[in-house]
């Protein structure tokens, strides 16, 4: 007997997003206009930044790459009821897998390469984040705490290794060697000059494998029922009989993977090298993404290309606004990122109230709960 | 008796409803709903889950607006518009799910979201004051300052009680009030009810207990399919009468069952110790045997170790000590995946609480009627599963235990209690286990769903399989068993014959009295 039904599903992942997103562009054109900007010029600035032509899409498409893997990363462990923050330090670590292959293999093909990478750094990421989730699974130890202070542990043998091991003789800047001939992932630019400057490279097709397999693996697998179950209830896996500390452990180790996998788009779609800092915070990202695409991953993918373009859309924004300063930039993505990540429940409540006055569907079906016919 | 509403001559109806309608959709959840509920009564309201009462007390406590229909209160014409004003009218809800902050003191939980100012001291010296005016004047007596998460189940239930009447309710409704109760908890209650009768407040108790309508209520009404199909004193109606007004059919209130004939031992439990998850040993060292084609019954209050015993068999808890032997094998319950490796030997589990643990009550139905089987290879041999099977399987049992409605693509949340149930007890019983081991089988299911039940039990067990029952409903315990094992503080006390073994008996030895003695 609750006042409230759920939401429709296409209102649920689409309505509900979309309100958020509006929400979010008023704010930031309140702030625009706040500082004698007009925030309509800025929203077509940035749309045309996005979207407007092919150099502009292949921005959008690179960092949405990035952005998939992180989002996916999140959503799988989310799946299981699990939080995986540590998507950050994993793709960081993971760059170690991406450059080795680079490096290794640079006299051979891109083909081989690529996918040995995405091994690679799926397999040191996966391994990092399987720390926490065995931590978590046989000791109790909070994936939340631990994921968190991965990072930082991944940061700092990060910042050692590319000062004292990975750091050619002779270079200042604190970075790998670089990769100069096969090892580099080739970007479509080379093919198609209309991408301009744009590093989006052959890693997306592996971005979009990612959401194929997650989407099998969460809802086509007994293991991805397993870990549904275990994310809506884990005393009803305990009495299915599923082991829930080893569906803890394999989630995060496939959730580090997927988050691992983005060093491939950065060290050798883009730098051809490991620097310090190369995942830039867009590990963290994730969880917006995550978190908008409501842990599925079609949705994740939706989510993605939006951060990608309002990360581009940013940079265009940067250029021909002069007034709108990178900290303002960071100010509207943080915007977006609160109003369709942290409080995406914002508008729940007022929109279920909506559906319950105006939908003869929800009314229908709160009966058919209320009301199960007793005669045949 | 003080009169509320300023309307001089008081009506004898504390609440009128006059043709009450609301329809969603396509379905009337009631139709041209009259009912008249004297003042200064207790009155109860029966119908089988669905059958619309959830939502006439929705409709009267301001969740719902009727489409149609008028709502009195003391005489007056009242439109209600949400809870907040159903208690300004004086009509307050006790829920059967308890809407109490759990680390909150008793005495915060009273006056929480009524108190008069920011400062918190002057509210609670004054709630304190009216607490205990009202736990004197009603005998509802709680420690203002124990903290809710402490105090047993009824005690919590007469915190919600006393948030109502500080509220001000002159008329109160109570929910299912004694799901949740142990027997003793349960007399307590009506004990309670009694005393504010006596007071001239107004109760209105929904249930499908039939028992209970008949021991306290003094006028009785009954719902079937939306409509209220009858009203009439409790004193001229009989349990038969009103089971056969709230099904529509004759019912059956006492199963009926041919004489056991147990064959070899299938389940044997050796000298047992389980511990629960903080450590405390609640099942201390227990033996007994379960032969095929008996069904063995575990009477005993809530919380003497059943709960830990009935889990440890299953697999989902580690046992201390000692052994669970099925069918001659003992079981490896070790690690948190016993519970497979328990049902691979033909162990089957319809568990104590269906939501917690027997149904992800968020998964479609067809997924719930995998849980427990998902490596099985009925639903695919490799890592895909096969969700074709799994969903033409679900809907084959759905048609043959007469779960409604049929849809195996609905989300299982949405199905009643009952039907909830079925679910459960379909997916456990089709599996042709050895051993069938079942926990409270009928808690807040309604009464045709309860006979149902019990056949499939009985025919269980006249399929020759063991069953081992465990229920704090001493009545299903009896009129299921072949044979009664008291469990007190962790041991088995005794052993009862169902057939010449008296309510009084068992009760004093549920209550740790030796049997000699109680005899």
């Amino acid at each position: 007997m609750s006042a409230r039904r759920p939401l429709p599903r296409w209102a649920d992942v689409a309505l509900l997003p979309v309100l958020n997103l509006v929400l979010a562009l008023i704010v930031s054109g309140i702030v625009i206009a706040l500082i004698g900007q007009n925030p309509f010029d800025a929203i077509r600035i940035m749309t045309v930044g996005a979207f407007g032509n092919l150099e502009g899409i292949g921005f959008t498409l690179y960092f949405a790459t990035d952005f998939i893997f992180a989002g996916l990363a999140v959503a799988v462990a989310a799946q299981g009821g699990l939080f995986n923050i540590g998507a950050e330090g994993q793709a960081y670590l993971a760059g170690l897998g991406a450059i080795a292959v680079g490096l290794a293999l640079d006299h051979t093909s891109w083909l081989l390469v690529l996918p040995l990478a995405i091994i690679a750094s799926g397999i040191i990421g996966g391994l990092w984040a399987l720390i926490p989730g065995y931590l978590q699974a046989k000791r109790g130890s909070h994936v939340v705490i631990t994921t968190i202070m991965f990072n930082f542990i991944a940061s700092a043998i990060m910042v050692y290794l590319l000062n004292y091991v990975l750091k050619p003789k002779g270079v200042q800047e604190p970075s790998s060697a670089n990769v100069v001939d096969a090892g580099k992932i080739p970007q479509l630019r080379t093919w198609f000059h209309q991408f301009g400057g744009a590093p989006l490279n052959m890693t997306i097709i592996f971005a979009v494998l990612a959401v194929i397999f997650v989407y099998v693996l969460v809802w086509r697998t007994k293991f991805g029922f397993a870990l549904r179950t275990m994310g809506h209830n884990p005393a009803a896996s305990l009495y299915a009989g599923i082991s829930n500390s080893r569906t803890i452990m394999t989630v995060m180790f496939i959730s580090g993977a997927l988050a691992g996998m983005m060093a491939v788009n950065e060290v050798l779609g883009e730098q051809a090298r490991v620097v310090i800092d190369f995942t830039s915070g867009f590990g963290f990202v994730g969880v917006a993404v995550a978190l908008m695409g409501r842990n599925h991953p079609f949705g994740v993918a939706l989510a993605a290309v939006l951060f990608g373009a309002l990360y581009q859309g940013g940079i265009e924004l940067q250029f021909e606004m002069p007034a709108i300063t990178r900290d303002m930039i960071v100010v509207i993505q943080a915007l977006v990122i609160m109003f369709t990540g942290a409080m995406e429940g914002l508008l729940r409540p007022g929109l279920e109230n909506a559906f319950m006055v105006f939908g003869p569907k929800q009314k229908a079906e709160a009966a058919a709960r209320e009301t199960v016919s007793t005669e045949g | 008796m003080t009169q509320r509403s300023s309307g001089g001559a008081a009506s004898e109806f504390a609440i009128e409803l006059k043709k009450i309608n609301k329809r969603f959709g396509p379905v009337w959840a009631n139709r041209d709903i009259d009912l008249k509920v004297r003042r200064g009564t207790i009155h109860g309201i029966v119908g089988e889950n669905g059958a619309g009462k959830s939502t006439l007390m929705s409709i009267l406590y301001g969740f719902y607006n009727a489409d149609s229909g008028e709502i009195f209160v003391n005489g007056q014409l009242a439109h209600i518009t949400d809870s907040r004003h159903a208690l300004q009218l004086g009509v307050g809800m006790v829920h059967q799910h308890f809407m109490l902050v759990d680390n909150f003191s008793i005495l915060e939980n009273v006056i929480l979201g009524v108190e008069d100012n920011a400062l918190l001291a002057s509210s609670l010296s004054k709630a304190r004051q009216e607490l205990k005016r009202l736990a004197d004047e009603y005998r509802l007596n709680v420690d203002p300052d124990a903290i809710v998460e402490d105090v047993s189940v009824g005690q919590q239930q007469r915190v919600e009680i006393l948030k109502a009447l500080y509220r001000g309710a002159d008329t109160l409704i109570l929910d299912e009030p004694t799901g949740v109760l142990t027997p003793e908890e349960a007399d307590d209650l009506f004990r309670v009810l009694r005393v504010l009768r006596e007071q001239g407040k107004t109760v209105i108790l929904i249930t499908h207990k039939l028992r209970e309508i008949m021991a306290i209520t003094d006028t009785v009404s009954v719902m079937r399919q939306g409509q209220m199909v009858a009203t009439v004193p409790t004193s001229e109606t009989s349990p038969d009468q009103l089971a056969e007004l709230m099904v529509g059919r004759r019912v059956l209130l006492r199963v009926e069952k041919g004489p056991a004939h147990p064959g070899q031992t299938l389940l044997e439990v050796k000298n047992l110790v389980v511990a629960d998850d903080l450590g405390v040993v609640r099942v201390k060292g227990v033996n007994f045997a379960v032969r095929a084609g008996e069904i063995v019954g575990i009477a005993g209050v809530a919380g003497n170790g059943q709960t830990e015993l009935l889990e440890s068999i299953a697999g989902m808890r580690d046992q201390r000590a000692g052994d669970v032997v099925l069918a001659g094998k003992v079981l490896s319950l070790k690690g948190d995946d016993g519970a497979h490796r328990a049902r691979r030997e033909g162990l089957g589990h319809v568990p104590e609480d269906r939501q917690r643990e027997g149904l992800v009550t968020q998964f479609e139905e067809w997924e719930n009627n995998v849980l427990g089987y998902q490596y099985d290879h009925a639903y695919g041999r490799g890592m895909l599963l096969d969700i074709a099977a799994a969903r033409a399987q679900a809907i084959e049992r759905m048609h043959k235990f007469d779960v409604r409605p049929a849809n195996a693509r609905l989300k299982t949340a949405n199905f009643s209690g009952g039907n909830q149930q079925k679910i459960v007890v379909a997916r456990e019983m089709e599996q042709n286990p050895k051993v069938l081991i079942v926990g409270q089988p009928t808690r807040g299911v309604d009464i045709g769903a309860i006979e149902f039940i019990h056949n499939q039990i009985i025919k269980m067990r006249d399929a020759g399989k063991a069953i081992l029952l465990v229920s704090v409903e001493l009545d299903e315990i009896r009129s299921l068993s072949d044979r009664i094992l008291v469990m007190f503080d962790g041991n088995i006390v005794g052993e009862a014959d169902p057939a010449v073994a008296t309510e009084g008996e068992l009760g004093l030895m549920m209550a740790g009295v030796h049997k000699e003695a109680a005899q």
